[in-house]
């Protein structure tokens, strides 16, 4: 059984967006993060190629042949007087695709080159699967590293770039020429680059040289794939297809993988699970859906998508916007000052005198949508929201009172 | 580098640039044409038979031997501590390194005469070493190792300032990533660091050794001039002039011309071929 | 959890490159042994003479003048060699012309030309039998065996270096700052000198110091040119040299202290140019 080939059959479905049948009002109740279905893992120890299986992999470091679990205990790291990483907890599952996100100097990088062995912790731990990796160095942790600027190796064809790693071996793990020559090739193969094993990498473009660094940290069936902003380095169209492309390649492999992006429309199309951080320290961990729909906190809220903020107060459990009469449930909020966020599509227009009192202070247009600018009374900062509909819709009046009802949002404290 | 065409009215009047041209030109002709002619010139003026005379007599021979003999050591122990350094230099961060780079031009801002005048203070008569080296019966000085130590403190700097700013500027990733897939020290070394630097090094070896064959102030001043024993070609060539023998001079002197000018080409070949690999080796020297 | 393969546990973690500790201790050592121990005992003999000794050897007329010598040249040498460093550099940068290559190559010649050739190839050119010289003659001006000799010897030094250090600003100036200052109404030369020229400015004081510096030290291409007459062409190498023979040692020694000294402080004004035109850069912004 050779590596699936794509566009075979056993590629996973494309994740499916659900779309509400879209009513009469403007507004769009979408819900437009699905979490990724993950493909059934291969029976473990199954090795899927007969090269595969020749190569024998280091059995202390892999319990099931495609990575191990991930177990990242109290890490923590400092820079003199700054902490980088604030005493982190995280729980990889073998097999899964997870984002690290967040703004730069987040930590997440940090983070990353702490599971790498790149950087020393200055304490807690990193284990892979039984395996305490955190006095290893890089070189005997196992893992692939791939770099935002590829670094592949200069001097040598792409052929001899992947099986590197492989002719690195000491002469008693490594296999024989034959062996690597077919696993090099089942990896071009996997990559879609069959024909260019010859070629340097000045030849090539920048998402080919990706794929290419791709398939030489998956050649010595790492313990676990880091990748370092992977598509940093391309054009937004390229980054797009080699990210669906990435994902493809995981469910095909199945390998346990962690990458670093600060673009979130990337970590919420890409990932299994999220990991958002901040100063070191994780404010989340969910599914795309789960970071996107129940943010835990406000920043989180902030950080994914287009967010709206009302500034009030929560009293009893609810929530009054300041300048505004109206009462909005905010089950187990403390009370005192708060803020309200939502999301610009989660609201409904509703007729002047229901819901919260606004006025038309602002309309963009934009292609397929206008988003309308709402000035609040007694809010410092302008209310979004997006109006969806046909070209020859009633657009609102600049000026004009409105009302706007809230269906979606979530009050945290202040 | 493509040009773009001139603006006129914004860039330099043709005729201005084509008096610039022409100055620029007239001054690499009178200030560095002229010397190398005088050499080749001066060196064949009276015939090939003479110029083959000049070099093959016993002491220039003997220079030449003790010049080749210098090179072929300061060379590779230059060389290959350069590359030391250069990687310990680019490749960690520690305390002090800025320090250290600047500690490693030292020889190149020092004079070489005053370089002589430090090895005479450690291994002369009154020096620190002095009394070491009569209990072990070594000389240093007027004698071959005090050479080719004065060689190696001239040339000290050539092999690390090629490599570090070349270094610099490729990065450590590609041998971070070697590491990562299981490289042992010296796979990574011979299999990534070594070719990506291959053309810088071999430019700082080939600056290193014209250098070493040329050196004259240094090894002035510890040589002690003994002809056919701590004479190198430089002081040869000082000799034979001094004593009037100019035709003599310049004929072993075009010997070093000629190194040099291979050195030259070498450079403009490496240059145009592998440019980029040579990072700002254009810098200062 | 244990596995053949997997290596020995070590009590710490490791880099990920190999050989910080080796290759720094080599490095240092080899620094330490061929480059500062010999200055070091420079230094230590420099000091030990005490004030009086310093004074006494500076204090000596053939000494200052030596010293006028060396500076004076070398100062004028590494000027002369700015200028036309930065017409060299120039030309071969921004114009294209037959040969551009040649010359760009040829601009390292002295730099690879050993010093003692140099030398005797410059006197011959500029003694008053020479090729230059022969022509200069008839109008009263000696080059060879007068100070204006020792200039041209060291401008033939300092070329490289003054070119060397402009040609990559050069390169990476481009016209568009230029062209940006032309739109805006700047003449050439107000573009020249407001626009480029401080973009150049610590390239060219870098060349110069460098020019300088080796200049100050130059022995092998000067003596031959330089006639080496005492108190008028005896350059500070040269007499250093000659107090060795004399078995001056505290002589020589202290010129040479006062030449490591000089030496010392070119390579510090060389390293800290630019860190001041960052300094410099950054103030300017905020004003």
């Amino acid at each position: 059984m050779r590596w699936p080939m794509p566009g075979a059959a056993t590629d996973a479905p494309a994740p499916s967006r659900a779309t509400a049948a879209r009513p009469p009002m403007e507004t769009r109740r979408v819900l437009l993060i699905q979490d990724n279905p993950r493909p059934a893992a291969p029976a473990p120890g199954t090795p899927t190629t007969s090269a595969h299986a020749a190569i024998g992999h280091d059995a202390a470091m892999d319990s099931n042949g495609h990575g191990v679990d991930l177990r990242i205990e109290g890490v923590a790291k400092r820079y003199g007087a700054t902490t980088a990483l604030d005493s982190i907890d995280l729980d990889i599952a073998a097999g899964e695709l997870v984002a690290l996100l967040g703004p730069s100097g987040s930590g997440k990088t940090t983070l990353l080159r702490v599971i790498a062995g790149l950087l020393p912790a200055d304490g807690g731990r990193v284990l892979f699967g039984d395996t305490d990796a955190t006095l290893l160095s890089l070189r005997e942790r196992n893992v692939g590293f791939v770099f935002q600027q590829y670094a592949l190796f200069r001097h040598m064809t792409v052929a001899e770039n992947i099986a590197f790693g492989l002719r690195s071996r000491p002469r008693r793990r490594r296999p024989d020429r034959a062996t690597i020559r077919r696993r090099v090739d089942e990896l071009l193969a996997l990559i879609q680059l069959p024909e260019h094993g010859d070629r340097y990498p000045e030849q090539l473009s920048g998402g080919q040289k990706q794929r290419v660094a791709l398939a030489r940290a998956l050649a010595i069936d790492p313990t676990v794939l880091l990748l370092d902003e992977p598509f940093g380095a391309l054009d937004a169209k390229v980054r797009v297809e080699l990210r669906r492309w990435l994902r493809r390649l995981h469910d095909q492999t199945g390998q346990t993988t962690v990458f670093v992006t600060h673009d979130q429309d990337e970590a919420l199309e890409l990932a299994d699970r999220v990991v958002v951080l901040r100063d070191g320290r994780i404010e989340q961990v969910g599914t795309p859906r789960e970071i996107y729909a129940e943010p835990a906190s406000a920043y989180v809220f902030d950080f994914i998508g287009r967010a709206s903020v009302l500034e009030g107060r929560v009293a009893d459990g609810r929530f009054q916007a300041e300048g505004q009469s109206a009462w909005l449930e905010a089950p187990g909020v403390a009370d005192g000052p708060a803020r309200l966020y939502l999301r610009p599509h989660d609201v409904a227009q509703a007729a002047p005198g229901e819901g919260l009192q606004a006025q038309v202070a602002g309309l963009h247009h934009h292609a397929g949508r206008i988003t309308v600018e709402l000035a609040l009374p007694g809010q410092a900062r302008h209310l979004e929201i997006d109006l969806v509909g046909a070209p020859d819709t009633a657009a609102p009046v600049l000026g004009a009172a409105a009302g706007v009802r809230l269906l979606r949002y979530r009050v945290y404290p202040a | 580098m493509h040009e773009p065409a001139p603006v006129p009215g914004v860039d330099t009047p043709a005729w201005l640039r084509r008096t610039l041209i022409a100055a620029a030109v007239l001054v690499m002709v009178l200030l560095v044409v002229l010397p190398l002619l005088m050499v080749l010139l001066s060196a064949f003026g009276k015939g090939f038979a003479t110029w083959w005379g000049a070099l093959t007599t016993p002491d220039a021979i003997s220079a030449l031997k003790l010049t080749l003999l210098t090179a072929a050591i300061v060379i590779p122990v230059n060389g290959v501590f350069g590359v030391i350094a250069a990687w310990a230099l680019t490749r960690f961060e520690f305390r002090g390194k800025r320090a250290v780079l600047a500690l490693v031009d030292l020889p190149f801002a020092v004079s070489p005469v005053v370089a002589g005048l430090c090895l005479v203070l450690l291994f002369g008569s009154q020096g620190w070493f002095a009394d070491l080296l009569r209990a072990w019966d070594i000389k240093i000085l007027f004698a071959r190792p005090g050479i080719v130590l004065a060689t190696l403190f001239i040339t000290f700097p050539f092999v690390v300032r090629e490599l570090v700013p070349l270094m610099q500027q490729q990065g450590s990733e590609e041998e971070v990533v070697a590491r990562s897939l299981g490289a042992g020290a010296w796979t990574m070394f011979f299999r990534v660091t070594l070719p990506n630097i291959k053309w810088g090094l071999l430019y700082g070896v080939l600056l290193c050794g014209a250098r070493a064959m040329g050196e004259f102030g240094a090894v002035s001043v510890v040589s002690g001039h003994i002809r056919g024993l701590t004479n190198t070609l430089p002081l040869h060539i000082e000799i034979l002039y001094n004593e009037f023998d100019s035709t003599g001079a310049f004929a072993v002197s075009s010997l070093l011309a000629g190194l040099a000018l291979l050195t030259l080409l070498l450079k403009f070949w490496l240059e145009a071929r592998h440019g980029d690999a040579l990072a700002h080796a254009r810098r200062r020297h | 959890m244990s596995s053949l393969a997997l290596p020995l546990q070590r009590p710490r973690w490791r880099p990920p490159l190999p050989g910080f500790g080796l290759s720094l201790g080599l490095g240092m050592a080899w620094l330490g042994v061929v480059v500062l121990l010999p200055l070091a005992a420079l230094t230590f003999r420099a000091a030990g003479l005490g004030a009086d000794g310093w004074l006494r050897a500076i204090q000596d007329p053939r000494v200052q003048a030596a010293l006028k010598v060396s500076f004076g040249t070398a100062f004028a040498a590494a000027l002369l060699a700015s200028v036309a460093g930065t017409l060299v550099a120039w030309v071969l940068v921004r114009y294209r012309f037959p040969g551009r290559r040649l010359i760009d190559a040829l601009v390292d010649l002295p730099f690879a030309l050993p010093t003692a050739v140099a030398g005797i190839a410059l006197t011959a050119i500029y003694a008053p039998t020479g090729w230059i010289g022969r022509l200069l003659a008839p109008h009263g001006i000696q080059i060879a065996y007068e100070p204006a000799g020792i200039v041209i010897a060291l401008v033939f030094i300092g070329l490289p270096f003054a070119v060397r250090t402009l040609q990559p600003i050069l390169e990476s100036l481009g016209h568009e700052q230029e062209h940006a200052a032309a739109s805006l109404g700047a003449s050439r030369l107000t573009t020249l000198r407001r626009v480029v020229l401080p973009e150049l400015l610590p390239a060219l004081l870098t060349g110069f110091s460098l020019a300088f510096a080796r200049g100050l030290g130059e022995y092998g291409s000067v003596i031959f040119i330089a006639g080496n007459k005492p108190f008028r062409t005896e350059i500070a190498p040269l007499l250093i040299t000659i107090r060795l023979e004399e078995y001056d040692y505290n002589g020589a020694i202290a010129l040479a202290g006062l030449m490591l000294a000089a030496s010392f402080a070119c390579l510090l004004a060389i390293n800290l140019i630019p860190l001041l035109f960052r300094h410099e850069r950054r103030s300017a912004r905020d004003a």
